[in-house]
């Protein structure tokens, strides 16, 4: 099998995978930094090179609602946004999950507003992250490339939609080496398209998204629950074979020289590039450092990450966005609880950074593993929730 | 035109056991609609009173595929439909003809689910909306819509001691979808269920959007006795309230014209919604509202006549 | 007994057309509508216009009406062009 090697940035990357996919519908609306994707996907078919019916929806909230309409009547879907997009779509969210429909969006991590910005942070998926969709984040455009393909593949073997996010800016337009499959080896790797079921079975006519009362809810909400809970396995399932067929293996993390690591860092995204420059320095001065980045967040693999961590002697998490609780950010609140179960409990402290697309630099990064070192020899927390890279 | 002895050969499916009050004029025209439209057809309600009373888990008094989304975007949604079925119909995964219905009530429709609509029938989708306008948000308890009359009475417009009733002229949605320019726009009632059922053949068989706005008495929210719903449908067309005419190719043409014009109190006066507007004190906002009656009908007219 | 979450189809899919079929709502009503068929022309009105889809038609003929739906609006009574179909009280009838 013959890969192409391109330079393409990561709304471009997403794009291609798109075109690879090529789904039955594809319905969006234009959004910083998310735009280009659209554009291009536009461009595709326009020249013919796709088979995919677009729908240049007029906001967000209805390019995900027709996506729920055309994935309810046995369409492969797919839509992309950014930030308020996402925020737009945020009542729909929950809805296509609910009703089991295996959309996927090509998302750019972009800060909510206000005050407004156009760059990056993970305010718009963090707040979406409780919707019922598996939520990928991608390091860089190969990952963006990639985790579109497999999310494709996992939406559909659990009935679940699926988010595929990339910094804004940093990565989606970004141009990079990124390979690219043969466009026959992405349709054998996704498959015919599963559809949990179809309206346009006029002969078997269904009801679908009704009132769900008292009664039955909270037992379609349990089948949900476990659907997302089956995604652990295809994650694994989808990216073991990805490996397999491609050359790249994928999990829900990646543990960069974690194996005899005592301090770890926990990153998603871009930053994870970052502080692996940083880690490779530091190690070479000796610390025992490591970073742990996070590829799925959801499904939390919470077992599979307490395990990985425990025996760190202290985890500071990176996390691009603010709970607003005035503790903390939420990747801090989830990894923090999944460790608590263990009883060696490492301890674990929370930097916030980068909102609004600040740059975070290595230097930064390496302060935040200094921090560790010393939390670590005192065994104590002078603070545990940090604010990185703002002015006082 | 389908005959009433045609249509009763024909197999309810929008069926009994829904959840609709007494005298629900709303369900009287979704049956109807569903008895013309046939088994090939999906349907896609807006949240609101006919999603509510017909879909309640485990039950479904739908007898055709039906989906609910959300409140403001059943036409997104089945614009989504449409747009799977023509790519599968493009790839030769699906032969036979399938309508495509969308609906909500005038929540849905006129306010929060406008944009939405106007977005479905801009992109050409060949898809059937239709709004049952019951002129307010009848479902969460009466509240008031761009769709309510002018001075009726609503749970947040209410007829106050200083503010008598909504003091706004109901928005004129169905001429806003003409101006999209799209190939039929209709409005109709479900007492004259041969107009009706007529408009709703003739929009399915003509290829891209089409919009049907009918009006849909409502005994709790209008406040009269339910086994009047069909003459209150009736009366509004009578007084020229609630026109009976269709816009095709942008061509206005009126189906009813009433031998003689009824004075629209003759309808308001049966409604306890209107009650108020029967004191001294407010036989101004009688006069105002029949004032705005003459003036749009008579426009209306002219269209008509005019052939535009 | 009313289906756990393993049994239930997914997505809130109902998949028995029809199934509110299942749910009488006769029981609402306070007045029963009752046909003279002397009276009875067979014009249908009654039919078109029941919300309830509860006037039973074979034939082209009304033949009667479901009670175990007809919530009692008296729309047929109202419509009725020959005054063929009066409202008697529930409780009276019982």
């Amino acid at each position: 099998m013959e890969k192409m090697i391109v330079a393409k940035t990561g709304n471009e990357a997403m794009a291609e995978a798109m075109r690879q996919i090529n789904p039955d519908v594809v319905a969006a609306y234009p959004i910083t930094p998310a735009t280009e994707v659209v554009q291009i996907f536009s461009s595709f078919v326009a020249d013919g090179r796709v088979d995919t019916e677009f729908v240049p929806a007029e906001s967000e909230h209805s390019a995900l609602s027709a996506c729920v309409g055309a994935a309810a009547a046995g369409g492969r879907v797919m839509t992309s946004t950014a930030s308020q997009g996402l925020a737009l779509m945020h009542e729909v969210l929950f809805i296509a999950a609910g009703l089991r429909l295996p959309i996927v969006i090509c998302e750019v991590n972009r800060s909510l507003s206000g005050p407004i910005n156009i760059h990056c942070d993970h305010s718009d998926t963090m707040a979406s992250r409780d919707s019922g969709w598996i939520q990928i984040y991608s390091e860089d455009s190969q990952e963006a490339y990639d985790n579109t393909i497999q999310a494709m593949k996992i939406a559909e073997k659990v009935f679940l939609p699926a988010i595929v996010s990339v910094d804004a800016f940093i990565i989606s337009h970004s141009m990079e080496r990124l390979e690219i499959l043969p466009d026959e080896e992405v349709q054998a790797f996704i498959g015919e398209h599963r559809k949990p079921y179809d309206l346009l079975d006029v002969d078997n006519p269904i009801t679908l998204g009704g009132l769900d009362l008292q009664d039955y809810f909270f037992e379609h909400k349990r089948q949900e629950i476990e659907a997302m809970k089956e995604a652990k396995a295809a994650v694994i399932e989808v990216g073991k074979e990805f490996g397999e067929k491609f050359g790249t293996s994928y999990g829900f993390f990646e543990e960069y020289r974690m194996e005899d690591a005592d301090l770890a860092i926990i990153a998603l995204g871009s930053t994870a590039g970052t502080t692996k420059v940083v880690v490779n320095a530091l190690r070479e001065k000796g610390m025992k450092v490591g970073l742990f980045k996070i590829r799925v967040f959801r499904p939390l693999a919470s077992e599979e990450i307490k395990k990985s961590l425990e025996h760190m002697k202290a985890i500071a998490i990176l996390d691009r966005a603010d709970g607003m609780s005035s503790f903390g950010g939420p990747v801090f609140h989830e990894i923090r609880s999944c460790l608590y179960e263990s009883e060696k409990r490492p301890i674990v402290t929370n930097y916030i950074y980068g909102l609004g697309g600040r740059d975070i630099f290595p230097e930064e990064i390496e302060s935040v593993y200094k921090d560790l070192e010393k939390v670590a020899e005192k065994g104590e927390v002078k603070n545990l929730i940090n604010y990185l890279g703002v002015r006082e | 035109m389908p005959s009433l002895k045609q249509l009763s050969s024909e197999k309810d499916l929008f069926t009994y056991g829904h959840r609709a009050c007494a005298g629900c004029a709303a369900s009287i025209i979704l049956r109807q609609v569903a008895l013309v439209a046939g088994k090939n057809t999906i349907f896609v309600g807006a949240t609101g009173c006919m999603e509510v009373v017909s879909t309640i888990f485990p039950y479904t008094a739908w007898k055709v595929p039906f989906l609910h989304n959300a409140f403001e975007n059943s036409a997104a949604t089945g614009s989504g439909i449409e747009t799977t079925y023509r790519s599968l119909k493009k790839r030769g995964k699906i032969t036979k003809k399938i309508n495509v219905i969308a609906f909500g009530g005038d929540g849905g429709t006129y306010d929060i689910g406008f944009q939405s609509l106007s977005g479905a029938m801009e992109r050409r989708h060949d898809m059937l909306y239709l709004c049952y306008n019951n002129e307010a948000y009848m479902n969460t308890g009466i509240q008031r819509s761009s769709a309510t009359p002018f001075g009726a009475h609503t749970t947040t417009s209410p007829a106050g001691t200083v503010i008598p009733g909504k003091q706004q002229f109901p928005k004129d949605l169905t001429e806003a979808i003409a101006a999209h320019d799209i190939p039929y726009v209709a409005q109709a009632a479900p007492h004259n269920w041969a107009d009706f059922t007529k408009k709703v053949e003739k929009a399915l068989t003509i290829e891209g959007p089409t919009f049907i706005n009918v009006l849909s008495p409502c005994p709790l929210g209008w406040v009269y006795p339910p086994h009047l719903s069909i003459k209150m449908s009736k009366l509004a067309a009578e007084t020229c309230f609630w026109p009976l005419y269709e816009v095709e190719n942008g061509i206005h043409k009126i189906n009813f014209k009433p031998r003689e014009k009824k004075p629209l109190i003759e309808w308001t006066k049966l409604q306890g919604r209107f009650r108020h507007l029967l004191s001294e004190s407010n036989k101004h906002i009688v006069e105002e509202a029949q004032k705005e009656v003459d003036r749009k009908w008579n426009r209306l007219l002219k269209m008509a006549e005019a052939k535009i | 007994m009313k289906k756990g979450w393993k049994e239930l189809p997914i997505g809130t899919q109902i998949i028995k057309p029809g199934s509110s079929e299942d749910f009488k709502t006769g029981d609402w009503r306070i007045e029963k509508p009752i046909i003279d068929f002397d009276k009875c022309i067979h014009c249908l009105i009654c039919w078109i216009y029941c919300p309830d889809s509860s006037i039973y038609v074979n034939d082209n003929k009304v033949t009667g009406i479901n009670y175990d739906f007809c919530k009692g609006c008296a729309i047929c009574a109202e419509e009725c062009p020959k005054d063929a179909i009066t409202m008697q009280s529930e409780v009276e009838s019982e």
